[in-house]
C-alpha cells in the first residue's frame, strides 16, 4: 500500500515538472501540428479519390479500397509510428539522466521507494503524457465520425496498437535515460535504439532465411503493421508487453548496479 | 557511549573502495539513540562516503552497516524508513514549488494521506519556511534551500538523521539559524552530521568522532578529546613582575611542563595531564610581592586536537 503511494507520488511529481516546463507544450504542438496536417491530407486525398470513383463508377477493386481505414488511418498510424522514433526520446530524455545530473537521485533513492516504485512512477509518468496526446488525435476521428461512417473496431486497434507502441517506445526511452547523466546522450541512445528496432526487419526482405525472420519477429515495425490493419494479434500484443518488461527490467537492474559501482 | 543506551547505528568493518581507491577503510562504531554525533575530518577523508553508505544510497564493498536493526544493504527500505537525510549541498527539484516538493517528500516517505498537509505544515514552521511555501526551488537563496533539505528529512519524524556538512556555503547568519535548528532536535531525533568546522562541531555535539583517510583516529566527547589529547591543561596569567625572574619562578612549580612568555608580562603555562596548577602559581606570584592581574585556565580547542591527530597521522 506505501509502494502504490509512493509510485503515485513519483507520477505526479513528474506530471508536475512535465506540465510546468515547456517540454510537454512544445512536443505536444509539434506531434498535434503533424498529426494533424497528416490527417487533415489523408482526409483530402480519400475524399478526391472517392469522387473520381463515383464519377467513373463500376470499379469493384477501386471501390473495396475505398474505405476510411485503408485510405485515412493506415496511412496516419503507420506516420505517427515513425513520429513516435523522434517525440519518445524527447519525452523520456530527462527521466533518469536529470536525477543523476542534479543531484537529486541522492534523495530520490534515499526515500523509502523501491526502484519498481521509481521506475513505474517514470514510466506512468511518461506514458500519461503520451496518452494524453494521443487522445487529442482521436479528437479527430470523433469529428470525422459526424460526417461519415468509421470502422470503431478496427479504429480500436489501431489505436491499441499506437499505445503499447507507445509505451515499447517509452520502457526504451526510459532505459537510455538510465545508463547517462547526459539527457542528450539519453536521446540520441533512446533515437537510435528505436530506430534499430524499427528497421531490424529490413533484413528479411534482403533474404536473410531463418535469422531474417527472428529479425522480423523482434521489429517493432512489423508488429505494429498489423494493428494499423484492424488486426488484434495475441503474439504482438506478447511481444509489445515482453518489450515494456524487458527495458523496465533492465533499467531496475541498471538502477541497482549503481549503488555497487558509484 | 552508554551501554545501557539502545543503540541506533552501528557500523561494522565498514570499507568502500571506489575503484581501486580506498575511501573507507574498516570503520567501527556506534551511535546511541538520542545522542548527536559529529563526524569531523578533512576533506576526502571519507565521511561522506560513509554517510551515503548509513543512508542506503551506496553499498559498502566490505563490513556491515546497521540502523535502528536493520541492514543498510539486505533490509534497505526499514533502513531508508528510519532515516531522515539531507545530502552535501542538497539537491531539489528546481521545477517544483516548496510546498510542491514537500508533498512530494511525504507521500513519497509513507506520511499518511490524512497526515499530510499537517506534516507539510509542521516541517514548514520548524524550518522558518513559511514565507516561500509558494516559490519555486530554482528561486531560493542557499540557505532556504539548505533549510528545505532539512525539512524534507525531518518529514515523518524518522528517529535518525543525517546531516551532511549541513552549514556549508551558508553566510554567518544562515549558518547560527541552522546550527540553532539542529540544536531544537536534540533529544526528538539521534542526529549524525558531517562538519570540517570545528566549532560547530563542539557546539552542536555530544560526541565526536574524527576520521582521517577513511579510519577512525578518535572518538569521545568534545571535552574530553579537548582534555586527553590536549595533552594536560594550561593556563593564561598575566604578572607585573621583573620578566627575567617571573619565569624561572613559574617553571620551578611542581608539575609545570613549559612556560612561554607572550609579552606584555602575559604567560602561557603549560601542565602535566590531569595538574590543577592555578592556586599554586598564584602562591608564587604573591609570596614574591608581584602583582597578579590574570589567571584563567584555558581549554585546549578541539582544533589543536583535530591538527594534533591529523598532522601525527600523516607524520
Amino acid at each position: 500500500m506505501t509502494q502504490i503511494r509512493g509510485w503515485l507520488a513519483v507520477v505526479r511529481k513528474e506530471l508536475t515538472v512535465y506540465f510546468g516546463t515547456p517540454i510537454f507544450y512544445i512536443t505536444g504542438f509539434f506531434f498535434l501540428l503533424l498529426a494533424g496536417y497528416f490527417f487533415y491530407t489523408n482526409v483530402i486525398y480519400y475524399n478526391i479519390i472517392s469522387f473520381q470513383a463515383a464519377q467513373q463508377a463500376g470499379n469493384p477493386q477501386v471501390a473495396a479500397q475505398l474505405n476510411p481505414q485503408q485510405m485515412i488511418y493506415r496511412p496516419l498510424f503507420a506516420v505517427l509510428g515513425i513520429i513516435l522514433l523522434f517525440l519518445v526520446p524527447f519525452i523520456t530524455m530527462r527521466l533518469m539522466a536529470e536525477e543523476k545530473r542534479s543531484g537529486t537521485a541522492e534523495l530520490l533513492f534515499t526515500y523509502p521507494l523501491t526502484d519498481w516504485a521509481v521506475i513505474a512512477g517514470k514510466f506512468g509518468a511518461a506514458l500519461l503524457v503520451y496518452l494524453i496526446l494521443l487522445a487529442f488525435t482521436f479528437s479527430y476521428s470523433v469529428i470525422l465520425g459526424l460526417i461519415t461512417r468509421l470502422d470503431w473496431g478496427s479504429l480500436g486497434a489501431g489505436y491499441l496498437g499506437l499505445v503499447l507502441l507507445g509505451a515499447a517506445c517509452l520502457s526504451l526511452g526510459l532505459f537510455a535515460s538510465s545508463l547517462t547523466e547526459n539527457q542528450i546522450v539519453a536521446g540520441v541512445v533512446a533515437f537510435a535504439l528505436l530506430l534499430l528496432f524499427w528497421i531490424i526487419g529490413w533484413v528479411q526482405e534482403l533474404g536473410a532465411g531463418a535469422l531474417g525472420s527472428v529479425f522480423q519477429d523482434l521489429s517493432l515495425l512489423h508488429h505494429f503493421e498489423n494493428f494499423t490493419q484492424g488486426v488484434i494479434d495475441t503474439r504482438d500484443l506478447v511481444y509489445c508487453l515482453s518489450f515494456i518488461y524487458f527495458f523496465l527490467f533492465l533499467t531496475k537492474r541498471q538502477l541497482e548496479s549503481r549503488r555497487w559501482r558509484a | 557511549m552508554d551501554d545501557s543506551m539502545e543503540t541506533m547505528i552501528e557500523v561494522q568493518d565498514l570499507t568502500k573502495y571506489y575503484g581501486p581507491h580506498l575511501a573507507v577503510s574498516r570503520l567501527e562504531f556506534q551511535v546511541a539513540a538520542g545522542e548527536i554525533v559529529g563526524f569531523l575530518g578533512p576533506n576526502g577523508a571519507g565521511k561522506t562516503t560513509t554517510l551515503k553508505i548509513l543512508a542506503g544510497f551506496l553499498a559498502p564493498s566490505a563490513g556491515t552497516a546497521r540502523i535502528n536493526g536493520y541492514d543498510c544493504v539486505t533490509d534497505s527500505l526499514p533502513v531508508r524508513r528510519s532515516l531522515g537525510y539531507v545530502p552535501e549541498n542538497v539537491a531539489i527539484y528546481p521545477d517544483l514549488t516548496v510546498t510542491q516538493f514537500l508533498r512530494f517528500a511525504a507521500r513519497a516517505k509513507g506520511v499518511e494521506a490524512k497526515a499530510e498537509k499537517g506534516e507539510t505544515g509542521r516541517v514548514l514552521a520548524a524550518c522558518g519556511l513559511d514565507d516561500v511555501r509558494g516559490k519555486l526551488v530554482a528561486a531560493l537563496s542557499k540557505g532556504y534551500r539548505q533549510r528545505l533539505g532539512l525539512a524534507q528529512a525531518l518529514l515523518n519524524q524518522p528517529p535518525l538523521l543525517i546531516l551532511d556538512e549541513p552549514t556549508i556555503g551558508l553566510d554567518p547568519s544562515q549558518i547560527v539559524e541552522i546550527r540553532q535548528l539542529i540544536k531544537d532536535l536534540e533529544g526528538a531525533h539521534t542526529v549524525m552530521l558531517s562538519s570540517h568546522i570545528l566549532p560547530e562541531v563542539s557546539q552542536l555535539c555530544h560526541r565526536v568522532i574524527i576520521i582521517n583517510r577513511g579510519q577512525i583516529v578518535a572518538s569521545d566527547t568534545p571535552e574530553n578529546l579537548s582534555r586527553q589529547l590536549g595533552r594536560g591543561s594550561r593556563v593564561v596569567m598575566t604578572v607585573t613582575g621583573p620578566a627575567d625572574q617571573v619565569e624561572p619562578a613559574l617553571q620551578a612549580v611542581a608539575g609545570v611542563s613549559r612556560v612561554l612568555s607572550q609579552g606584555g608580562g602575559k604567560y602561557l603555562v603549560e601542565a602535566d595531564n590531569g595538574h590543577e596548577l592555578r592556586p599554586q602559581l598564584a602562591q608564587v606570584v604573591v609570596t614574591r610581592g608581584w602583582q597578579l592581574l590574570e589567571l584563567k585556565a584555558q581549554e585546549f580547542t578541539l582544533e589543536d586536537v583535530f591538527l594534533n591527530l591529523v598532522t601525527e597521522e600523516e607524520s
